[in-house]
């Protein structure tokens, strides 16, 4: 299996290298064709991989493909571990990653950076294909960084336009602070455990779990908590938790197939899967479970509220992620991994398609992104309507869809979980925190899903006439990859629920402690099939919750489309809260990011220039010059006045050895 | 008795009168050279006063090494001296201040 | 012996007085015989101190041949008699008291402080049939014949060293050169013209 791996690794980073150095050469249809043929053989290894592990019984395996450096001890490797959750991120990637390949021939056939663009959606699955198959934190980080880089590129992707440098400034000086954390983190892993390897680290971590450390003396925290705390940081930053959510929306920038990919499917999600990845050190510290819930909760619920009040297609699928995330983060918090690992996958589907159908209007409308001028667009588009209610009804959890499956799943997990037994008052406070913005969040979900999807495909044609003239189905190479995402979203909850969520699929690659073990207690009391979930459905309040947001996008959007505009003006400034997204851009921007340019321009002008330019520098130089100047009276040119100098020094060596010794 | 203090002494005087002709001279580098030679014969006064107390002749072919070498000295300073002259048409000390650079 | 006091503070106090004739004279010309006079003297003390060899040498070497070298470049550079009055630099006052206070510090050291054991008592006179110059003459050139040998060598450097700072070439000097009259052949200076005889037109 080895040279597969390999060659799941490389193939898209030969291409990206062929696309991006030679694509003159290649010209446009070679740069597609030789990615999409690099990432379709990735894709077909992937899945080949999944089935061994799946049917094929094949154990976990964990390869070292080259060791970097050893030092001090430190061995730095290049390396997989190929286990069951390896093995479904794989084929996720790779396969939203191909769709996108195809989609993207639709969509940026008119941009001059083709084959530039094939080259970054290539090094991306390459970077994000190394993130998952990593087996030791070294090459985590690379591909953490390397996910990263290619997500600053492709959010910049139109370099021209200002919204769009901006935002990529933001994910990446946002980002910057996530990761910061997360090699902090590494750095705590690599001084507890004195290795970078998967394995011995987490063989080691009930080690790390029983040390204390004070780093602000006097208070000592415990050594898996603060690590586990803070690689959770560098999960907020690439996952886009509050507060470090605020790049995500903005970098809708960027062109749709890489808000699909990256900023919905996959990069996102790189840190939900590291915190499940990490999961046999973060079991050892319900504390840092503790802010991994909280955190995941506040960003479920209240990124959630903020995609009703956006008007940019986009924005809103953007805020449904950041939403999504929340609930997957959620779930790592009550530790049920596995439910946070196939809301991933659903999500990464059901969320790639509903970008791709926003994108395919966008194509069709030309580039507009504003709802508010779209409309009705349900007949000229059927493919593309299709397509989109199937991702929305995934997204609210319709019975039967695969987000039905995730999320209702998920909510049930969050409901069980062992916070319900704390007996602390933070324990109780954090499970209602969590259980009810979950519960709520589904509410506001279906909100934001429905307004979307009527004001786009339903209700009057508020397009203009020039755009509606042209409007009309997207080609093949845009419709095919929806379709194809349509098909997974719809029904790949029923297959795989069963046995990801309660039938042990990841074995060993996910670790639970026993009392925290939420799905296997699920799995013996609520389980009874797919089928009986669906069954079941009106004994969940979160199917209440999505019919009542669903009916309630529809009375307010398309039978009284007049309401909206009332309640806004009725409660402006909470809608004026909602709008300026609780004013936590306005924070950064102006509080955080100003007083850091302030410190900066202060250091600048009175420590840089007067201080060490002005005194230390110059000051040195002109103080020595000063000096020299005094000095150079001495030095007169003339041979006695040195023989002088000379005959002073004799006589006062004579005196000291005469009189003073 | 005159001995060994009284040559020191003489040589001593001789040799602070000789410093003395160094750093207050300004006006020619030939006086310059004279006080050197001064200055060695204050040397050698010593090297021979010692020599006699020592009753060690060594210090007195020392003084023979050291006139041989004075001579040679006065010659090539003579010559240098000359060579400056004829550059500059002048010898005072007080022009030559090529050193300050 | 008194009598030897009394010729040596003379023959001292001459000296000295030279000496600062030659530093504080105002005509190098006259700096320089003074000079000689002090040589003179020294040479006498010297003598005093039984130590004739040197004495004679310094009288012929310094006297008779340094001197005159000395003599000679003044008299040659023609130093102009209006500068010749000396000027002081301005410093001379303080130059002048460091030196007395190094003369102070040096009479310290040789009258009080020194460990010589006999301070009144003279030199050990030398014994009857003491040759100065026989016994210097055995030591310099058996123990001492490297050293003088590298003196001879010296003084050649500076004959050498002399004349090559002092040498010029004097553009337009007329010199004939020996090598290239002898050198000389017949085709360089003759040419031999073959050709048809022209009629007369």
């Amino acid at each position: 299996m080895y040279e597969y791996y390999l060659t799941i690794v490389l193939a898209p980073l030969a291409a990206a290298i062929i696309a991006g150095l030679f694509g003159k050469k290649i010209g446009r249809a070679g740069a597609h064709w030789i990615t999409i043929i690099a990432v379709g053989i990735s894709c077909l290894l992937s899945l080949l991989v999944l089935r061994n592990m799946f049917w094929g019984g094949a154990e976990p395996e964990n390869i070292s493909v080259y060791t970097w450096a050893v030092t001090d001890g430190l061995r730095m490797e290049v390396g997989f571990l190929v286990d069951r959750l390896t093995a479904l991120m794989m084929c996720v990637v790779s396969f939203v990653s191909l769709m996108v390949h195809i989609y993207t021939i639709g969509y940026m056939h008119e941009d001059p950076g083709y084959q530039r663009f094939f080259s970054y959606i290539s090094l991306f699955t390459f970077s994000m294909l190394m993130l998952v198959m990593s087996n030791n934190f070294l090459q985590l980080f690379f591909g953490w960084e390397a996910v990263g880089l290619v997500s600053y590129l492709l959010i910049g992707f139109w370099f021209k336009r200002e919204t769009a440098i901006f935002a990529n400034l933001k994910a990446f000086i946002v980002n910057r602070i996530g990761d910061f954390g997360f090699i902090l983190g590494i750095s705590g892993v690599v001084m507890f455990s004195g290795s970078l390897d998967y394995a011995t680290v987490f063989a080691a971590a009930e080690g790390i779990a029983a040390q204390d450390i004070e780093v602000i003396a006097g208070m000592p925290w415990n050594a898996m908590t603060l690590v586990c705390i803070l690689l959770f940081i560098g999960a907020m930053g690439k996952s886009a938790q509050a507060p470090l959510h605020v790049w995500l929306p903005d970098s809708m920038a960027g062109p749709t197939p890489i808000s699909a990919l990256i900023h919905a499917a996959t990069m996102v999600t790189a840190g939900i899967f590291m915190v499940a990845r990490m999961s046999p050190l973060f079991e050892f510290s319900t504390t840092a479970l503790g802010v991994v819930i909280i955190i995941g909760a506040i960003t479920a619920f209240f990124t959630g509220l903020l995609g009703i009040v956006q008007n940019d297609i986009k924005r809103v699928v953007a805020y449904s992620t950041l939403s999504q995330l929340g609930y997957m983060t959620v779930a790592l918090g009550a530790s049920a991994y596995s439910a946070a690992i196939f809301h991933l996958m659903t999500h990464a589907f059901f969320k790639a398609l509903l970008f791709l159908a926003a994108g395919s209007v966008i194509i069709a409308l030309h580039h507009e992104q504003d709802i508010r001028k779209m409309g009705g667009i349900r007949k000229y588009m059927p493919i593309t309507y299709w397509t989109a209610l199937i991702g929305s009804l995934a997204l609210i959890g319709f019975p039967g869809s695969s987000g039905f499956f995730s999320k209702d799943l998920l909510i049930e997990a969050v409901k069980e979980s062992h916070w319900r037994e704390g007996v602390s008052m933070g324990d109780q406070i954090t499970y209602w925190i969590a259980y009810l913005s979950v519960l709520l969040g589904v509410f506001v979900t279906a909100l934001y899903s429905f307004r979307m999807f009527f004001l786009v495909f339903h209700g009057e044609e508020r397009m203009d006439a020039e755009a509606k003239s042209h409007l009309h189905e997207t080609p093949a190479v845009v419709t095919v990859p929806l379709i194809l995402l349509a098909i997974p979203s719809a029904i790949i909850g029923w297959f795989t629920a069963g046995p990801v969520l309660f039938g042990n699929y990841f074995g060993e690659s996910i670790f639970v402690a026993e009392s925290q073990d939420v799905l296997a207690h699920m799995g013996e009391t609520i389980w009874h099939g797919s089928a009986g979930l669906v069954t079941h459905i009106h004994k969940s309040p979160a199917f209440w919750l999505a019919a009542a947001g669903t009916f309630t996008a529809w009375f307010l959007y398309l039978k009284r489309p007049d309401i909206p505009e009332t309640i806004k003006n009725k409660v402006s400034g909470l809608y004026n809260l909602l709008d300026r997204k609780y004013y936590i851009d306005d924070l950064y921007i102006n509080g955080i990011a100003a007083g850091g340019r302030w410190v900066g321009r202060f250091l600048w002008e009175k420590g840089d220039e007067l201080i060490i330019d002005g005194v230390l520098v110059n000051g040195t130089a002109k103080s020595v010059g000063r000096l020299a100047g005094i000095m150079r009276q001495i030095q007169t040119g003339y041979l006695y006045t040195y023989a002088f100098a000379m005959i002073i020094g004799l006589t006062m060596l004579l005196g000291w050895l005469v009189w003073l010794r | 008795m005159i001995g060994l203090q009284h040559y020191l002494t003489i040589s001593a005087m001789l040799f602070v009168l000789s410093i003395a002709g160094i750093i207050v001279n300004r006006r020619n580098l030939i006086l310059l050279l004279m006080c050197i030679e001064l200055m060695l014969l204050a040397v050698n006064f010593n090297f021979i006063a010692f020599s006699r107390y020592l009753g060690d002749d060594t210090g007195q072919v020392f003084v023979f090494f050291i006139l041989t070498v004075a001579a040679a000295e006065a010659a090539i300073g003579l010559a240098i001296l000359v060579v400056l002259f004829r550059n500059r048409r002048s010898i005072a000390v007080q022009e030559l201040n090529t050193l300050k650079g | 012996m008194l009598f030897h006091s009394i010729l040596f503070y003379v023959f001292a106090a001459i000296m000295f007085g030279a000496a600062l004739g030659v530093v504080f004279s105002r005509n190098p010309v006259h700096s320089v015989m003074l000079l000689v006079l002090t040589f003179f003297n020294a040479a006498v003390l010297w003598l005093m101190a039984e130590a004739e060899f040197l004495a004679i040498v310094l009288v012929l070497v310094y006297v008779g041949a340094v001197m005159v070298l000395f003599l000679f470049v003044v008299m040659m550079l023609d130093v102009n008699v209006e500068a010749a009055k000396r000027g002081l630099t301005r410093y001379a006052p303080f130059g002048i008291a460091i030196a007395l206070l190094m003369v102070v510090e040096l009479m310290q050291l040789i009258w009080l402080r020194s460990q010589v054991g006999d301070t009144v008592g003279g030199f050990v006179p030398n014994p009857e049939g003491y040759s100065n110059t026989k016994a210097l003459g055995s030591v310099l050139y058996t123990e001492h014949v490297y050293a003088f040998e590298i003196a001879a060598v010296i003084l050649l450097l500076a004959i050498i060293a002399a004349i090559t700072l002092t040498m010029r070439k004097r553009p337009g000097l007329k010199v004939q050169n020996i090598a290239k009259q002898v050198g000389v052949r017949a085709k360089d200076r003759i040419r031999v013209v073959k050709m048809d005889a022209e009629k007369k037109s």
